[in-house]
C-alpha cells in the first residue's frame, strides 16, 4: 500500500492542514508519499522531505500549477494515481475543489472530510452538520480521501529526510486560468490552525464593532472569526466563517460572542476543547454547548474582558 | 443557451435529524423535506440569466424518489421553464449523480450546469466537481459572483484566504457559495404557473446508467454530546475561570 498526499504550501513552506492529512496518512499505514505541485517550489518540496514518516516527495514544477487550479492539479494526480492505494488531501478549498475531480477522473468514489480511519478502508464522517458520524467503507481499488484537519494531529514538521523526485508535468488542461485574488491580510493566525479563537455573530450589530472582538484577540494572540449571519450582513468577509460549510476548527477555547448557535455554526466549532459564549439571550442555543457561558451585553461584556486580561 | 441546474430534496435545514435506534441511518420519515438551500441558489442564479437574456431555458434536474417531483416543482414556481426526475428509490451517491446528470447533459446540451457546492445532508461537497470532470468541462466552485462573456465565465470564488478570480472556458459546470444571491420566494401566481410545466420522468436504466453505491456505509451513530457547562456571572469570574479551572488562558 503506497498513499499520495496532495500538499498545500506556501512561500516555501508546507501549510498546516497538510500536516494533519499526512497524520491521516500514517493511520491507514504504508508508505506515504507527498506530491508538491507548483511553480518554483523546489524550496516546498525540500520542507515536505523533512516531515516526520514521509517516504518520498513528489515535485511537478510548472506554471501551470501556481494556483491549484482544479482541471490542471486533477489531471497531474490521475497521471500519478496507478502507484496508489490511496489518494489524500485536506479538506480545505483547494482539496474540496481539486479531489471530486480526480476521484470522477478515475471512476472512483470520494469519501469527504474523514475524522477517523477505522482501516485502510474504513472511514468516519460526520454527516449533517455534524449531527450523525457516519461508518462507511470505500469498495474502489483507489480510494480518494479529503480530511478534515481537526480530526488528526499535526504530523512533525521535521525528522524526516526523505528523497525528492521530479515527476512530468501532466501540461495545460487548457480550460481555465487564473486571474487575481483578494485575500485578507490579517498579523494574526489563520482560523483553522489557532490555539484561540473569538468569533462574533448577528450580536455584533456592525463591521465596526469587530474591533472590539479584535482587542480581544490581540490579548489571547488568537485569530477572529464569525458566523454566517455575520458574513451575509457584510460586517466581515467570508474567509471569517466557522460553520458546517465554512471552516471547520477545533481550537483550545472558542470564544462566541453575540452568536445565537445555530446548528450550522455549531457544526463548525463544537469540538474545541473549552467554548465561552458572551450573550444577552439566556436562552441562546449556544449555551447548550458553552462550558462556560456569560448573560451579558457584550457591548459591556468584551471591552471589560479585555481590560481583565490585562490584568 | 440552455442552462441546467441540478437540485435535491434534503431534510429541511431548519430540522432537528435523529438517528434511527438501528444505526442504519437519520429518520426520514413524516420529516419535512425542503430543496437543497445551496441549489436555490443555483435555481435563482439561472433564472436570472434567463431575466437578462443570457439563458434562453432553464432545466432542473434531480434524481431520487417520486417525492423529488415536489423539489422540481419548487424550482419552477420559482421560475424555471421544466424538468427532468430521474426516478429511482436506489441510494444514489455523488458519483452516480454526477454520472445520472452528464447523461441529462448529453442529450439536452446546455451550455452551463450550476449545482449547489454542498447538500446539507451528506455534506459531500463533490457532485458539480465530478460531472465536470465526467464532461472533460471546466468548473468554477464556490462561487461568489459570476460573469458571463463570450465563450467564456468569470468566477469569483469563496477560498479559504478570501476570494479567487478565474476565468473559465465555457461550457462549464458552477458550484454557488452562499453569498452568490439571495433567492427569491415563489409567489402564488407562479406556484399555479408552475404546476402546468412539464416534468419528464426517466429511470438510470434508460440513461445507461449504472447508480450502484461505492461507498458502503456500515453504521451511522449520535455524536457524543458535550457535557453541559456552567454561567458565570461576571467577566471577572469568566477570566478567572478560563486562567485557574480550564487553564487554557
Amino acid at each position: 500500500m503506497t498513499i499520495l498526499v496532495l500538499a498545500e504550501h506556501h512561500d516555501g513552506a508546507v501549510r498546516d492542514g497538510s500536516l494533519h492529512a499526512i497524520t491521516a496518512a500514517q493511520k491507514i499505514g504504508g508508505d506515504i508519499h507527498v506530491l508538491i505541485a507548483g511553480q518554483n517550489a523546489k524550496p516546498a518540496a525540500e520542507a515536505a522531505a523533512k516531515i516526520a514518516g514521509v517516504g518520498k516527495v513528489l515535485l511537478a514544477d510548472d506554471a501551470v500549477y501556481a494556483n491549484m487550479l482544479a482541471e490542471n492539479v486533477a489531471k497531474l494526480i490521475v497521471s500519478l494515481a496507478p502507484n496508489y492505494s490511496h489518494l489524500l488531501a485536506t479538506a480545505t478549498s483547494v482539496g474540496k475543489n481539486i479531489m471530486p475531480r480526480v476521484a470522477a477522473l478515475l471512476d472512483v468514489a470520494q469519501v469527504s472530510e474523514i475524522i477517523s480511519v477505522e482501516a485502510p478502508d474504513t472511514f468516519v464522517r460526520p454527516i449533517y452538520a455534524g449531527n450523525a458520524l457516519a461508518t462507511v467503507q470505500a469498495t474502489d481499488k483507489i480510494k480518494v480521501i479529503t480530511v478534515r484537519a481537526t480530526g488528526f494531529d499535526a504530523a512533525p514538521a521535521t525528522g524526516g529526510s526523505a528523497m525528492i523526485e521530479t515527476v512530468a508535468s501532466a501540461g495545460d488542461a487548457g480550460l481555465s486560468s487564473f486571474v487575481g485574488s483578494e485575500l485578507s491580510k490579517s498579523e494574526r493566525p489563520e482560523l483553522p490552525s489557532a490555539r484561540v479563537i473569538v468569533s462574533g455573530g448577528r450580536g455584533m450589530q456592525s463591521g465596526e464593532n469587530f474591533k472590539l472582538l479584535e482587542a480581544v484577540a490581540d490579548k489571547l494572540n488568537a485569530a477572529v472569526g464569525a458566523s454566517r449571519a455575520a458574513v451575509d450582513a457584510g460586517y466581515v468577509p467570508n474567509d471569517y466563517q466557522v460553520g458546517q460549510t465554512g471552516k471547520i476548527v477545533a481550537p483550545e477555547l472558542y470564544i462566541a460572542v453575540g452568536i445565537s448557535g445555530a446548528i450550522q455554526h455549531l457544526a463548525g466549532m463544537k469540538d474545541s476543547k473549552v467554548i465561552v459564549a458572551i450573550n444577552k439571550d439566556e436562552d441562546a442555543p449556544i449555551f447548550q454547548v458553552a462550558d462556560y457561558g456569560l448573560v451579558a451585553d457584550l457591548f459591556q461584556a468584551v471591552p471589560e474582558l479585555t481590560a481583565e486580561l490585562s490584568k | 443557451m440552455k442552462v441546467l441546474v441540478g437540485v435535491k430534496r434534503v431534510i429541511d435545514y431548519n430540522v432537528k435529524i435523529r438517528v434511527k435506534a438501528d444505526n442504519t441511518g437519520v429518520e426520514t420519515a413524516n420529516v419535512k423535506m425542503s430543496m437543497n438551500p445551496f441549489d436555490e441558489i443555483a435555481v435563482e442564479e439561472a433564472i436570472r440569466m434567463r431575466e437578462k437574456g443570457l439563458a434562453t431555458e432553464v432545466i432542473v434536474f434531480s434524481a431520487g424518489p417520486a417525492q423529488c417531483q415536489e423539489t422540481i416543482r419548487t424550482a419552477l414556481a420559482m421560475g424555471a421553464d421544466r424538468g427532468v426526475l430521474v426516478q429511482t428509490d436506489a441510494e444514489l451517491q455523488p458519483l452516480a449523480v454526477a454520472k445520472l446528470m452528464k447523461a441529462v447533459v448529453d442529450k439536452e446540451q446546455p451550455g452551463l450546469v450550476i449545482v449547489g457546492k454542498q447538500a446539507i445532508d451528506d455534506d459531500s461537497n463533490q457532485t458539480g466537481q465530478m460531472l465536470a470532470a465526467l464532461l472533460g468541462w471546466s468548473q468554477g466552485t464556490f462561487a461568489n459572483k459570476l460573469h458571463l462573456a463570450d465563450g467564456s465565465a468569470e468566477v469569483k470564488r469563496e477560498v479559504d484566504g478570501g476570494l479567487e478570480n478565474i476565468k473559465i472556458k465555457l461550457p462549464a459546470v458552477i458550484t454557488t457559495d452562499l453569498r452568490l444571491n439571495e433567492p427569491r420566494y415563489a409567489s402564488l401566481p407562479n406556484i399555479m404557473k408552475a404546476k402546468k410545466k412539464p416534468i419528464e420522468a426517466v429511470t438510470p436504466e434508460a440513461l445507461g446508467v449504472d447508480p450502484s453505491p461505492r461507498l458502503k456505509i456500515l453504521k451511522v451513530v449520535e455524536p457524543a454530546k458535550r457535557k453541559s457547562g456552567t454561567k458565570v456571572k461576571s467577566v471577572a469570574e469568566l477570566v478567572d475561570k478560563l486562567r485557574n479551572e480550564a487553564k487554557v488562558i
